[in-house]
């Protein structure tokens, strides 16, 4: 039995080859994903560790308002009355009042923020002298307020000199020092992973990174015995109390470790997405050529059958086959995903400047799961053609004629009852009856369809695919190929299933998405009547200021009607962290961003004063007149009175406070984004110019008109869009091979059929053509499906999100038309070999019999 | 050989068909030389491995020679390309099978018109007419393959092979898959449109009775026309036939006893 087993398949190799790609592709993506986090993981660590080699011991000030432990959190200050209290902790040797925060940006020679690696830190630090760490290459150390000192990587990216003047942007707007020494690390590095720091005299970091003089965001902290290190942490913890954080290097390192680690891990999902469609796509593929193999070999079957072997020796043979596939292929996936994923945290760390990327290794769970996915799917799809060929009775080794196409009124039935569970969940939860459920059952409802689809796909398929093939039904060839194409209806269904989930797929999500944009954009316009925007674009923890001389200049525009300036921030209100946010004229907010009264005032604000929206007002109980305490990031916590409301919307929302109040609290007390109205008459582009003229000297923050600005408030959905077409190049791989499974298949049985023909005076050309075209109508039936269910789940999404103000449905036409051709596309592709093949075969051969 | 050049439909010129090299040369014809008489319907006979078949195959375009020339009409066959021999086989050319092979997806009159909607040419009206009738399928056209029995889709697949007028009409063992009645049938009408319509046909065949059809009947043997018979009854063919295997097995001990 063993040795049948490996002989046939070995006589099948291409298709098995074939169906064992898509199982190579969902491992490939499975494992790299592993890879890749683990090798990054183990990059990170080793990064962190060089990092903090040297820290014993760090103090720091708990932040007042949560950063959603993102880093985001803007540090609190340490009063140096606390730095003599660690001092004189016993173990403690020497305790160093320090500043360390991050957003020190400095301004290249092009006026703009020195570029450098993606979401590597920039951080402005107080010159301690030269430590373990530490090291002078060239010049000295900042001793006077006008000089500073910048590491050797940050030098070499902006192309500092000792002497050269740089002005640097901190929570102040841009400031010029000169550089008067340029330093390194231990073990000669030129930056500890990408990161870029300036070094300033301590009262000048205070003053910019701080906000204050005479405090420090970090103690650091040298252990008089390095065996004591938990202790003496300890010691300290209790010394300091709960608002203060102890941590070692090693915590440390492993936190940030851990933070980085988290912020990358999208990447991992992305792959373990596409992991998922070549899986979905891929069950497809193996259940068809498993269904094919077992259909083709009915005689060789039924002769095992008739000489004795027994039901279970048949599917153990089917499976048998199905598990050396699945563990070829797994072996050859994971020796891709070691490619990918390697290759991948090699590029991102590249990307975040991190020049020494771990070695290669495989975690077990890349193993593991990748294994279960590789060989327990091709598994579980061959089960199915396995119990179909311990069927095979063995009177059918006689019988010369194949088998017929099994009648449809099984899978026809399980679909129409499926269908109707699932149109039932979706007409409950768009119904509205469901009320917070909804958007479970409408999930649920398209889920359960999306199979029902799936299912009763042979069945549409009849009168679908007589209708397309008549689009190429004017020459012989397309006839024929037509015809073809309507033969087997549940393989041409199976085959165009796969194409079908996947093109459904990415149209739904592509429904959900452009639906969502558009509904943001159309409301975001109707809201803000601004004509030009001021926003930036943040390249570190503190958000990007418009320097408030420049805002009073764009004011006394002649052309300029109102400029309302707003910042934002986090506060944590009632223990929970909140987005706020203030205006400088709170009556021109009022104004250009629409924000009309429900109850009491909103175009006035007093300190001490706050407005919120009705949909924040409920879910938090407050009234007008109620007093609420606000923590900002600075300061003590404040009592602010509610005194109006305004409607909810995804335009403007949440709670606006007081200009005087939020600048004292936030961590800027500058505006990040302002919002222009000119006079009636005024021209936008010169008036733009104008304005462009007047931000010359900040760095980080633009003008755009409204269309442009609209336009980038969507730009995050036209990523998650681009996602999703990377994915669908996938799906459309792995569909491709389906089609060129059947089709080989098809040949393969119409051998003789294709003699004649040929015999007869069909020409190659014409064989080729017959082919294609089979092979268009197939997925072009699979594409058209997919749209049509792709178009109306994810338009049930975007109805039951009504309620979360998506109300627009639009459906991407432009990308269904584009999957259309896209899908025509791959019929052509996936006919190429097999039309070869038709074309190549030998006339006698096909029509000799004997 | 008896006939003239100017009347053959088809003919084959000392041609040479050789299969693989040095020792395992194999030469299925050995200098066959002979004329297919137009309007005329000749069966070609011969016990397995005379080469019967592959003659047929050379002559019909559908196999190239190994040496020598073959004629269809008065083109040249030999040398041409695949389109060449696609496009004869398409336009001089028709074929009878002994699978019948008609495809299922097509009606009976489909696949009937098949070669000429190949060629893109529209159906004589009136020779598809006759042509119908006289294989008698008018009452079947709408019919698919599976729904015909087996001297049905024959005579589906002979109707085929006329309707587009070729030059000759090939018939690979035509009865082979029939029984004795729809065999008589197929041959019937095959020998009725030689006698009425001049078509010319030739059939290959092992069966005595169906080459007694025919209006000549040649023998071959070994790769070489051994014998013909003129006007033959099946009696006349069995007897020749009988000669031709004692001398093949005459040659087969000969070739083993100098083993």
């Amino acid at each position: 039995m063993l040795r049948a087993t490996f002989k046939s398949l070995l006589s099948r190799k291409l298709r098995l080859l074939l169906s064992g790609l898509a199982v190579v592709l969902a491992v490939m993506f499975v494992s790299g994903a592993f890879i890749l986090s683990d090798t990054l993981g183990r990059t990170f660590d080793s990064l962190f560790t060089n990092a903090y080699d040297y820290t014993d011991i760090q103090v720091q000030a708990k932040p007042k308002v949560d950063g959603g432990g993102d880093g985001g959190a803007v540090p609190a200050n340490i009063q140096s009355t606390v730095v003599g209290k660690v001092a004189a902790v016993p173990g403690v040797a020497k305790a160093t009042g320090t500043v360390a925060a991050e957003g020190a940006r400095v301004v290249g020679r092009n006026g703009k923020v020195v570029g450098g690696a993606g979401g590597a830190p920039r951080f402005g630090i107080n010159w301690t002298g030269e430590d373990q760490l530490i090291s002078l290459r060239e010049g000295r150390g900042p001793q006077a307020s006008g000089e500073v000192a910048l590491n050797a990587g940050l030098a070499k990216i902006g192309n500092f000199k000792v002497g050269e003047q740089v002005g640097v942007l901190t929570l102040e707007p841009k400031k010029t020092f000169t550089v008067v020494g340029i330093f390194g690390y231990a073990g000669g590095r030129d930056s500890i992973g990408g990161e870029q720091t300036v070094a300033f005299t301590e009262p000048v970091a205070q003053q910019l990174m701080l906000g204050a003089t005479g405090v420090y965001n970090v103690i650091d902290v040298k252990v008089a015995d390095k065996r004591d290190l938990t202790k003496v942490r300890d010691a300290l913890r209790a010394e300091v109390g709960p608002s203060y954080q102890v941590d070692t290097g090693a915590d440390l390192a492993k936190k940030q470790s851990d933070q980085i680690k988290k912020a990358l891990s999208f990447v991992t999902y992305i792959l373990l997405g596409f992991a998922a469609v070549a899986l979905l796509v891929g069950v497809f593929l193996i259940l068809n050529t498993f269904s094919i193999i077992v259909a083709q070999r009915t005689q060789e079957l039924a002769l095992l059958r008739a000489m004795g072997a027994s039901r279970r020796q048949m599917i153990g043979s089917v499976l048998l086959e199905a598990s050396l596939i699945g563990v070829v292929s797994w072996l050859v996936g994971l020796g891709l995903g070691v490619g990918i994923g390697s290759g991948g945290a090699f590029a991102l760390a590249k990307l975040t400047g991190i020049d020494d990327v771990a070695g290669v290794g495989v975690p077990p769970a890349a193993w593991i799961v990748s294994f279960v996915v590789g060989v327990g799917v091709t598994i579980l799809a061959a089960l199915l053609p396995a119990f179909q060929a311990s069927r095979v009775p063995p009177v059918a080794a006689m019988r010369q004629a194949g088998t017929a196409d099994r009648p449809l009124t099984k899978l026809t039935a399980a679909g129409g009852v499926l269908a109707a569970g699932g149109g039932g969940a979706l007409a409950f939860g768009l119904s509205g009856k469901a009320h917070d459920n909804t958007i479970w059952w409408v999930v649920g409802g398209v889920f359960v369809t999306f199979i029902a689809v799936a299912l009763l796909t042979p069945l549409l398929g009849r009168p679908v695919v007589s209708v397309l093939g008549r689009l190429f039904a004017w020459s012989v060839a397309g006839k024929l190929g037509r015809r073809n194409s309507a033969r087997n209806p549940r393989r041409t269904a199976i085959t165009a299933a796969a194409m079908m989930i996947s093109i459904a797929l990415v149209t739904g999500i592509s429904t959900i998405f452009t639906s969502v944009s558009s509904s943001v954009s159309k409301i975001v316009d109707q809201q803000v009547q601004a004509d030009l925007i001021i926003s930036g674009q943040q390249t570190s923890a503190i958000p990007p200021a418009i320097d408030p001389v420049a805002l009073a200049r764009v004011r006394a525009l002649s052309t300029v009607d109102a400029v309302a300036g707003q910042a934002y921030g986090a506060a944590m209100i009632g223990g929970k962290s909140q987005f706020v946010a203030a205006f400088d004229d709170q009556a021109a907010a009022a104004r250009i961003l629409k924000l009309k009264p429900k109850i009491g005032r909103v175009d006035r604000l007093g300190a001490g004063e706050m407005v919120v929206d009705e949909a924040t007002a409920k879910g938090r109980g407050w009234t007008i007149g109620d007093q609420v305490t606000i923590q900002l990031p600075r300061g003590e916590p404040r009592q602010l009175r509610v005194v109006g409301t305004y409607p909810s919307g995804p335009g403007a929302g949440g709670i606006l406070l007081s200009w005087p109040d939020a600048t004292a609290g936030f961590r800027t007390s500058t505006a990040v984004q302002a919002y222009v109205k000119l006079r009636p008459g005024a021209v936008t582009t010169a008036a733009k110019g104008e304005v462009d003229r007047i931000l010359a000297d900040s760095p980080e923050v633009n003008v755009a008109t409204r269309e442009e600005w609209l336009g980038n408030q969507t730009q995050i959905f036209d990523i998650v869009l681009t996602i999703v077409q990377v994915l669908l190049g996938v799906a459309m791989l792995i569909a491709v091979l389906g089609i060129v499974n059947t089709l080989v298949l098809s040949v393969l049985e119409r051998t003789r059929e294709l003699g004649m023909l040929r015999a007869i005076g069909l020409r190659r050309g014409q064989v080729m053509r017959m082919v294609t075209v089979e092979s268009v109508v197939i997925s072009l039936f699979g594409s058209l499906l997919g749209i049509a269910v792709g178009a109306g789940l994810g338009a049930a999404v975007v109805r039951a999100l009504k309620d979360k103000g998506i109300t627009e449905l639009s459906l991407p036409w432009g990308l269904m038309v584009g999957y259309v051709v896209a899908g025509a596309f791959v019929g052509v592709v996936a006919a190429i070999i097999p039309a070869i093949r038709a074309a190549r075969l030998d006339v006698l051969k096909a029509i000799a019999y004997e | 050989m008896t006939a003239t050049l100017a009347t053959a439909a088809a003919r084959a010129v000392d041609v040479w068909k050789v299969y693989g090299s040095g020792e395992a040369e194999v030469a299925a014809l050995r200098g066959v030389s002979v004329g297919l008489e137009r309007g005329r319907y000749t069966a070609i006979m011969g016990p397995s491995g005379s080469g019967k078949s592959t003659l047929m195959h050379c002559l019909a375009g559908l196999d190239s020679v190994t040496r020598g020339e073959v004629y269809v009409g008065d083109t040249l066959i030999t040398g041409l390309g695949d389109r060449g021999l696609t496009d004869l086989r398409r336009d001089k050319v028709g074929f009878i099978f002994q699978q019948f092979n008609l495809l299922p997806t097509l009606t009976a009159e489909e696949n009937i018109l098949l070669p000429l909607s190949i060629a893109g040419r529209k159906p004589d009206r009136q020779w598809y007419d006759t042509v119908i009738d006289t294989v008698g399928l008018r009452d079947r056209l709408r019919h698919r393959p599976t729904q015909l029995s087996g001297g049905q889709q024959q005579r589906v697949a002979c109707a085929r092979a006329l309707v587009s007028r070729p030059d000759v009409v090939f018939a690979d063992e035509p009865t082979g898959n029939l029984d004795s009645r729809s065999g008589a049938e197929v041959l019937g009408f095959l020998r009725n449109s030689v006698r009425q319509f001049g078509q010319t046909i030739v059939m290959v065949t092992h069966d005595a009775n169906a080459a007694s059809y025919a209006d000549r009947v040649i023998f071959l043997a070994d790769g070489q026309i051994v014998d013909e018979l003129h006007e033959p009854t099946a009696e006349a063919v069995l007897d020749r036939l009988k000669r031709l295997d004692v001398t093949a097995a005459a040659v087969a001990d000969r070739a083993t006893g100098v083993l």
